[in-house]
């Protein structure tokens, strides 16, 4: 199992890089969504997976349980990256009203378009 | 602190004061208000001529003691030698400089505000024992210097003198720095005297030739020597005062101080004595061969000067093969130290003056011209007494006290050429040729300035104003300087007991009391004199045909070696280079920040698990796959394709969302019920908001290229990918200690009552993250209502930056 999530998570930062990399504004939020997607999967693989049951007490016959500690950090990870990601988009949103294109291109400072 | 360090540090403190005189200074020239401190200074320090004939002073003032970092002031010969070489020509200058410049058209609070502060700082460099307090005042003469060099600062010439100099220099005074932490280093000491009286332990140790290098570099930099006395020449935009003061008597002879203080601790290394005598053999030379094809009186004089210091430093190289001997008075090089000591006192006497006679012409003829000046004589009788005097010195000539520095450089030229010591029996020949070589043209150059300024045929055309004799507050600074001249040429044996023998015994302590020197003008036919006959005949041929091979030294000589124009050239490609380096790295694109960012990750990361050998995986607590997990895995890899080659927005949202409905099913089959809850609402909600501005943003226009392979996105984003599986993998072993969860699910119900155990986490084991995740939510939601709602930017001249 941890061997298939750490191929899928090598695929998730590879798509998300890719997208980071381009030039649309949107794909680049989509590039951070997906980002964030991956840290998730890796911060609970490498906490161990499978190894024992849902950590909630009292249910009956139940003896050893799955490691709490990563879910609660992945659980705040998520709500900052929710955070963030919606920051992002009404950032986007305001940027492409103001310069009239999500291109990243026309994000570059005017100073350099001096020369 | 002592009476010393107040000594030391007046000058800084009427500097500090001048700014509140300018209610006097409205009616009275500044330079009469700072003209006492010079002098009161000079009386202070002939206070300690007797003391200094018995021993040496000493008085510290704790400055970092925690870093043996003390404000340690002691006089010896040596330093006394120069701190009276400093107050007196100072006095000298002030004096000068108030007839000189004039009140109501110069700004004189800046110009004496500079000099008093040159003065405490380069009474510091000579007087301190502490490395380190030495440094701070090197640094504040070079600091000084710039100041006064770019005083006219609307001139263009005088700012790039100033850079020049500060630039060569502070790069000195830097290497020179390194030099004295790396004595610091090998003796656990930043005082001369304790390091020196160590000596003989560090001259094994490795670091004690890089050390040397380093201190020597300082002091050629400051002492105009070749390759770096570039600076001193351009110098000369400063004020003429300025330049009698700081660029021919005062700070120009600090390296000559450092290399003379030094002595007792190098010298007996070969290195020094070569280095130390070759450099200063080649600048003097280079500054005497300079000097003749020049027309400017004061750029003959920057050559002049620092050829001059290149014959002291050669003297005190030579004079460092009388360390080799057991019993210094016999010694005969010895006679080299005492000779660059004089030489020192001879040339601050007649570079003063002659600076100062420049000054004069140059201020009552509108000129420093040679071709444009002649026949002055008549017409300025003081002032060509006073030219005379000097450049007949300069020249070496009977009976001023050039001559007989002269004779004794010639000598001890002679004596190093039979040393049996450091192999100069065969290179040491080299010697006397470049000396005489230099005499000749020295002689050259002095008569030049001399007959071409004041004999021949008065031209008042060429001249801006018309000539007259200087007031006498001009002529009486040069005067005294002339003076002192002609009586040590008279009686060259007056200065020598109090001041010149304390000075060569600190620069030799191992000498005997009882050492004493006697120089007198005639001492019979000697080879030294023989020379001297061989270089006034030569001379005067060569003065004769001077307008002749004048050219041929200029084609053949000066515009190959062009020192200058290294420099300029080196500045030049330097800023060039780093600006193309910074426009060529610094694009301006997000990208190729990424690229380089992304880049250094994968190499760094990769590159340390190479390293480390890191790759055991630890295959045997691998959990078990289900046929769930590989479709889950397979609906992931085709989301991700999908939205990687999507070419409208709506899909790649649609396809987004599904992903993270697959990751939260991921986080069913994990066990984390409270995940799968919050992942799925927050996936909602996110699409909820990609839709809204889906609303608002254009379709994914035409910018995106076609995806290649082997693009640098593509490379990079592969990278990433496979070093993040290999980290992974790496990371994933369970096998190093237990997890501290145990104590969480032994406890969550005991102390905290509840049975959620991931929500007992949040809100009571580790509620400070919960706290703060809510405030990173309330900052996120302010912020999107501020951006939504503030206009701030919106000006009707946007469109002029587009």
């Amino acid at each position: 199992m941890e061997l298939l999530m750490s191929v899928l998570i090598g695929l998730m930062f590879a798509a998300s890089v890719y997208l980071i990399l381009s030039k649309s504004l949107l794909r680049i939020i989509i590039g951070t969504a997906i980002l964030s997607h991956g840290v998730n999967l890796l911060v609970l693989t490498v906490g161990g997976l499978k190894r024992g049951n849902v950590p909630i007490l009292g249910l009956k016959g139940v003896t050893g349980y799955n490691d709490p500690l990563p879910q609660a950090l992945i659980l705040t990870a998520i709500v900052i990256s929710f955070g963030v990601t919606a920051f992002f988009l009404v950032l986007a949103y305001r940027a492409y009203q103001e310069l009239d294109s999500e291109s990243i291109s026309k994000t570059r400072g005017h100073e350099a378009d001096d020369e | 602190m002592s009476l010393l360090h107040i000594v030391i540090l007046l000058p800084f403190l009427v500097a500090l004061l001048i700014p509140l005189t300018s209610r006097w200074t409205k009616k009275i020239h500044t330079g009469w208000l700072v003209l006492p401190v010079p002098i009161v200074l000079f009386i202070y320090f002939l206070t300690y001529i007797p003391k200094t004939m018995a021993g040496v002073s000493k008085e510290t003032w704790a400055w970092i003691p925690s870093f043996q970092i003390n404000f340690t002031v002691v006089v010896d010969g040596l330093s006394l030698l120069f701190a009276l070489l400093i107050t007196g020509i100072g006095a000298l200058v002030t004096f000068y400089s108030i007839f000189y410049l004039e009140k109501n058209k110069e700004r004189l609070n800046n110009f004496y505000a500079f000099l008093m502060i040159f003065m405490t700082a380069m009474l510091g460099v000579v007087l301190s024992d502490n490395l380190i307090v030495l440094y701070l005042f090197w640094e504040l003469t070079s600091i000084s210097s710039f100041l006064l060099i770019g005083y006219w600062y609307h001139r263009e010439r005088s700012r790039y003198g100033a850079r020049k100099s500060m630039m060569v220099t502070v790069f000195g005074g830097l290497m020179m720095l390194g030099g004295f932490i790396i004595l610091h280093i090998m003796t656990d000491s930043f005082s001369i005297r304790a390091i020196i009286a160590n000596g003989a332990a560090i001259v094994e140790n490795q670091l004690f030739v890089p050390a040397m290098i380093l201190i020597l570099l300082g002091a050629f930099t400051k002492s105009a020597q070749v390759p770096f006395h570039i600076w001193l020449p351009d110098a000369m935009e400063a004020p003429t005062p300025v330049s009698a003061y700081l660029h021919s008597a005062t700070m120009v002879k600090a390296g000559i101080y450092i290399v003379a203080r030094f002595t007792p601790l190098f010298a007996v290394s070969g290195v020094w004595f070569w280095t130390v005598s070759l450099v200063g053999a080649a600048t003097l030379l280079w500054g005497s061969v300079n000097a003749t094809k020049k027309t400017d009186l004061k750029a003959i004089l920057a050559y002049s000067t620092i050829s001059q210091l290149g014959l002291i430093m050669t003297l005190l190289g030579v004079g460092a093969a009388s360390l080799h001997f057991d019993n210094l008075n016999d010694t005969i090089y010895v006679a080299a130290i005492f000779a660059a000591v004089f030489h020192l006192f001879n040339h601050a006497t007649f570079k003063g003056s002659l600076f100062m006679v420049v000054g004069i012409i140059d201020h009552e003829t509108g000129t420093r011209d040679i071709r444009r000046l002649g026949g002055l004589m008549r017409i300025m009788p003081i002032t060509a007494t006073i030219a005379f005097i000097g450049t007949f010195a300069m020249a070496g000539l009977p009976p001023f006290n050039g001559f007989l520095s002269k004779e004794m450089f010639f000598e001890s030229m002679i004596d190093v050429s039979h040393l049996n010591l450091f192999h100069a029996e065969t290179w040491g020949v080299l010697l006397p040729v470049v000396a005489w070589i230099s005499g000749v043209f020295t002689f050259v150059y002095s008569m030049m300035i001399f007959f071409k300024t004041f004999s021949g045929k008065l031209k008042p055309y060429l001249l801006p104003k018309k000539p007259h004799e200087a007031p006498i507050g001009l002529l009486l600074p040069p005067i005294i300087l002339a003076a002192f001249v002609v009586l040590i040429g008279i009686m060259p044996n007056m200065i020598n007991k109090s001041l010149l023998v304390p000075a060569v015994k600190s620069i030799l302590p191992k000498l005997a009391n009882d050492f004493s020197i006697h120089v007198s003008m005639w001492h019979g036919i000697t080879p030294a004199l023989l020379m001297t006959i061989g270089v006034i005949i030569v001379g005067l041929l060569l003065y004769k045909t001077h307008k002749y091979w004048k050219s041929w030294i200029v084609t053949h000589i000066t515009q190959k070696l062009q020192l200058e124009k290294a420099y300029d050239y080196s500045i030049f490609y330097l800023e060039q280079g780093s600006y193309r380096t910074t426009m060529w790295i610094m694009t301006g694109w997000l990208r190729t920040y990424l690229n380089y960012i992304l880049g250094a990750f994968i190499i760094l990361t990769m590159g340390t698990m190479i390293a480390a050998s890191a790759f055991n995986f630890d295959l045997v607590t691998l959990t078990s796959v289900s046929a769930v997990d590989f479709v889950l895995a397979a609906v992931i890899l085709v989301t991700l394709i999908g939205i990687v080659f999507s070419k409208s927005r709506v899909t790649s949202i649609i396809l987004l969302g599904t992903l993270g409905y697959t990751i939260s099913i991921f986080f069913v089959i994990a066990r984390a019920p409270d995940l799968a809850l919050t992942q799925l609402v927050i996936e909602t909600i996110s699409v909820v908001l990609y839709l809204l501005a889906f609303y608002h943003l254009p379709q994914f226009s035409n910018i995106e290229e076609k995806p290649k392979l082997l693009s640098a996105k593509t490379l990079i984003s592969i990278g990433v990918g496979i070093t993040m599986t290999l980290l992974t993998l790496v990371a994933y072993d369970t096998s190093f200690y237990e997890s501290i969860s145990e104590y969480y699910i032994a406890n969550a119900y005991k102390e905290a009552a509840g049975k959620n155990i991931v929500n007992v986490i949040l809100v009571d084991f580790r509620g400070f993250d919960t706290l703060f995740e809510t405030a990173v939510l309330a900052i996120a939601s302010i912020g999107i209502f501020a951006m939504v709602k503030l206009r701030l930017t919106k000006r009707e001249d946007k469109d002029e930056n587009k």
